[in-house]
């Protein structure tokens, strides 16, 4: 082995040359923010997956300017480029709770964004500068017990009302709900209109007829709360529509793309510290007198990870490179939204399989890994919407 | 449509299983589920309705029935509703109590089985142990010689009914010699010495699986079941009924959650119309029609030939391989098919999908049921 060292050219497995989207300032914020999620976070994961995570988790965040990093210095927040919240989603998930990076993607990426974009001077003041402090929680209304894929198949209805409007209908599975402060609402203004009918609202929660019936208990991200709203006969000012009037359907579509990148990035992070995990638990774990990474099928069954988790990776940098650039490409956005939460999804459900028992019991935390990656192939569009998003982008 | 071996006889009983099922647990298994816990009561209610002993002969209180018969309960139990609690019974009925009637001496069978089939006593069986799971020959529990019996030490993992067990038929290390040779089983009374802690699941929530560690506990010459250094035998016997039930399950449950699947798609709507009558969704149940159907098929091709008296390792194998895969593959796809509501408590796929999840790693993982299967296909 010696005599060739120096002579042939070797496979270096060690290569950490950092992704090209990424810099140096890059890099140290996620130094930073991984200390903080270490230090601050990841020690309250059990404790959370009980009650929830606090409310103060908001507040130390944006103490700590996370909750704005990509956002205007103008309103409190860092001024960064779009991959810094690349960076929170990945750096997040180091929690070990997929229900508070759920909870703070909702308000940062999800509720935030429609706000800047399509927002008055004044709705910025009120809520955003608030939500980058971690002062005031965002949620985001769109799903109703009888439309969730079909977002036009809405029904909650705000009617016109003098000076103001006056809104009917309910919500479901609404993250945050139960601890945000407003809501961007999605209604119907015009029955008639089709796509041309739909208006945002910013409601605050405690408006009088905001009702936050019961918590919804799920199969995982037991550290978020997910809500079932009602309204009735909410009224609030014309100041409460967010955005143009009748043109809130091609704003939550807009929306729904930097969610789902998010999102995307946030798998990729999650089967990468599933893998890591499990990686070190296969190598610990005798059998048959050897560790069981050390059977072929065990070892393959990393290898089939690795290169699953790679390309999702890959998919999701180049992306969200299209996108930061001034693109929009929601075909793309689509396929690594829906590559990513099935990769997530298949490696920890192989995960599982390789801790044998172990894989099984609550104390070594991959079911909570799969239980809570599961969420990804349902929430922001199913698998199912994601392929028929993708297949028509082809005219088909 | 009766599918053989099933025949008339078994279909009547099938009917009053599952309303006395549909009666006295489905109602509670919500509740259980939530608990962890599903209460003790149950195994005696089994056994008012001989369900603790289809297969067992009457002469100890059972029904002098057969495998078909208890086939039908295993079915039945796997649509209570409670993984866990079809899971607890199953371990008294088909893992525990197996081994005493076949290898037990008629001492044994009165002081055990007949009170077990009675509901008065519960059994587990103990075999893996933290450091011994697929590889049941490097399991470590020793059983020393003394004077009228044996003192017994180790530790025990992941046994269903581990905490509210009577009795656990414990295999154990009777020689440090070599591998298979040296196990033997005893059949261990709670008592001193033993103390057991419940361990928290993704799935199967009703039942207490645990960990069960013996300090010095005394068993007596009389507690050994079958022959002494002989007891790998009796696990690999015990292995057949305890995978073709496994596959039984399966078969059972996936062949509700496809129904109950497809009537949920009927119903729910989405952009216009049932989502059914989406082409993607409509593909899916056929799939998921197609492989609730050679599920079963498989299963029982495996259990004719089983109950016919041949030994049908390779079938067996492969139904436990190729359902318990499947059974998660397709609660998995059910709970997708329920959208949002599929991810919540309120609905019963999210449950299915984490007790069938089981399926491949209980009762010999999906890599060792191939490596069995290599071995007989002569690989
Ligand atoms: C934990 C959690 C948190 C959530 N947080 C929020 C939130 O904060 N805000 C919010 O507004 N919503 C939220 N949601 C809702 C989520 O976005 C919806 O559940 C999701 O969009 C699916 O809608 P649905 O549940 O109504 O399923 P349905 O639309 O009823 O879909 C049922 C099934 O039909 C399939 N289907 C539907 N249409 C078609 C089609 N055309 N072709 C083929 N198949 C189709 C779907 O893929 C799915 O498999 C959350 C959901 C969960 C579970
Ligand atoms: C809910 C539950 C209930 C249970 N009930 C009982 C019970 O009542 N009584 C009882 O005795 N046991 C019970 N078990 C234990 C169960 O039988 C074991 O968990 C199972 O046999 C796997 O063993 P292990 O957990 O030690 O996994 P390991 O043996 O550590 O296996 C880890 C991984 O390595 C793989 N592997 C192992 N060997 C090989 C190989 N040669 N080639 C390739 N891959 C390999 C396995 O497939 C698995 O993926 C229960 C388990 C659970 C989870």
């Amino acid at each position: 082995m010696a005599a060739t060292a120096d002579t042939v050219l070797k496979p270096d497995h060690q290569a950490k040359r950092k992704h090209f989207i990424f810099t140096d300032e890059h890099e140290q914020l996620r130094e930073s923010i991984r200390n903080f999620v270490l230090k601050e976070l990841t020690p309250h994961a059990e404790e959370w997956e009980e009650t929830t995570f606090p409310n103060s988790v908001f507040a130390r965040m944006g103490e700590l300017g996370f909750l704005g990093l990509d956002k205007p210095e103008a309103y409190g927040g860092q001024g960064g480029d779009y991959y810094t919240s690349l960076v929170l989603a990945e750096e997040i998930v180091k929690a070990n709770s997929g229900g508070l990076a759920m909870g703070v993607a909702v308000h940062t990426d999800m509720a935030m964004p429609p706000i800047l974009a399509f927002g008055t001077e004044e709705q910025k003041q009120q809520w955003v500068v608030p939500a980058i402090k971690g002062e005031k929680i965002l949620c985001i209304g769109i799903t109703e017990p009888d439309a969730g894929s079909d977002v036009a198949g809405i029904k909650t209805r705000a009617v016109k009302d003098g000076d103001g409007y006056v809104i009917n209908g309910s919500k479901t599975y609404i993250t945050n709900g139960h601890r945000a402060d407003v809501i961007v609402l999605v209604t119907k203004t015009d029955a008639d209109a089709g796509y041309d009918g739909f208006t945002l609202f910013l409601v605050p929660m405690d408006a009088p007829g905001v009702i936050r019936e019961k918590k919804l208990e799920k199969l995982g991200m037991h550290a978020s709360d997910t809500a079932l709203l009602a309204f009735q006969d909410v009224r609030v000012p014309e100041s409460a529509v967010l955005g143009q009037v009748g043109k809130g359907f091609y704003h939550i579509m807009w929306e729904l793309q930097g969610e789902r990148l998010i999102g995307a990035a946030g798998c990729v992070a999650g089967a990468q510290r599933t893998f890591e995990r499990t990686l070190e638990y296969a190598n610990e774990r005798k059998a048959f007198g050897r560790s069981i990474g050390h059977f072929q099928v065990i070892r393959h069954k990393f290898a089939e990870m690795a290169t699953k988790i790679e390309s999702a990776r890959q998919m999701v940098y180049v992306t969200a490179w299209r996108f930061a650039g001034g693109e929009y490409p929601v075909r793309e956005i689509s396929m690594a939204k829906l590559h990513a939460s099935r990769v997530a999804v298949e490696v920890a459900d192989e995960c599982i399989q390789i801790h044998g028992g172990a894989g099984y019991m609550k104390e070594y935390g991959v079911e909570r890994a799969w239980r809570d990656a599961r969420l990804n192939r349902i929430g922001a569009g199913t698998d199912e919407i994601m392929l028929d998003v993708i297949g028509r982008s082809y005219g088909l | 449509m009766i599918q053989p071996p099933f025949t008339e006889e078994h279909e009547e009983l099938r009917a009053s299983v599952r309303g006395f099922l549909d009666r006295e647990l489905a109602p509670h298994a919500q509740e259980w589920e939530a608990d962890e816990w599903f209460p003790n009561e149950v195994f005696g209610k089994l056994a008012g309705q001989g369900l603790l002993g289809l297969k067992y002969p009457t002469e100890l209180g059972g029904q002098g029935g057969d495998y078909l018969h208890e086939a039908v309960l295993i079915e039945e139990l796997s649509r209570i509703g409670s993984g866990g609690t079809a899971a607890g019974i199953g371990a008294h009925n088909n893992i525990a109590t197996p081994p005493i009637w076949k290898f037990g001496t008629d001492e044994q069978k009165q002081r055990y089985l007949a009170p077990a089939i009675r509901g008065e006593k519960i059994g587990a069986l103990g075999i893996t142990e933290p450091d011994a799971g697929s590889d049941v020959a490097s399991l470590r529990t020793t059983a020393t010689r003394v004077d009228g019996g044996f003192l017994v030490s180790g530790e025990k993992t992941y046994i269903t009914n581990g905490v509210r067990a009577d009795f656990i038929v414990t295999a154990v290390k009777t020689t440090l010699e070599g591998g298979h040779h040296g196990i033997s089983f005893l059949i261990i009374d709670r008592g001193e010495g033993m103390s057991s802690s419940k361990l928290r699941k993704l799935g199967w929530n009703a039942s207490d699986t645990a960990t069960i560690s013996f300090e010095e506990v005394f068993v007596g010459e009389d507690c050994l079941l079958g022959e002494l250094n002989e007891g790998f035998k009796l696990i690999m016997a015990n292995f057949q009924w305890e995978r073709l039930a496994m596959a039984l399950g399966a078969t059972g449950a996936m062949a509700l959650a496809y129904e109950r699947t497809a009537d949920y798609a009927r119903e729910r709507t989405a952009f216009g119309r049932p989502i059914s009558k989406h082409q993607a969704i409509r593909h899916k149940l056929a799939d998921l029609a197609t492989q609730a159907y050679v599920g079963r098929c498989v299963t029982y091709d495996a259990l004719r030939r089983f109950v016919a008296g041949e030994e049908p390792v390779k079938e067996v194998t492969m139904a436990k391989l190729y359902t318990q895969r499947t059974a998660y593959e397709l609660m998995d796809a059910c709970l997708q098919i329920h959208g949002g509501a599929g991810y919540m408590k309120e609905y019963w796929p999210e449950r299915a999908a984490r007790d069938a999840r089981l399926g491949p790693i209980g009762g010999g993982s999906d890599e060792i049921m191939r490596e069995i299967l290599g071995r007989l296909l002569g690989l």
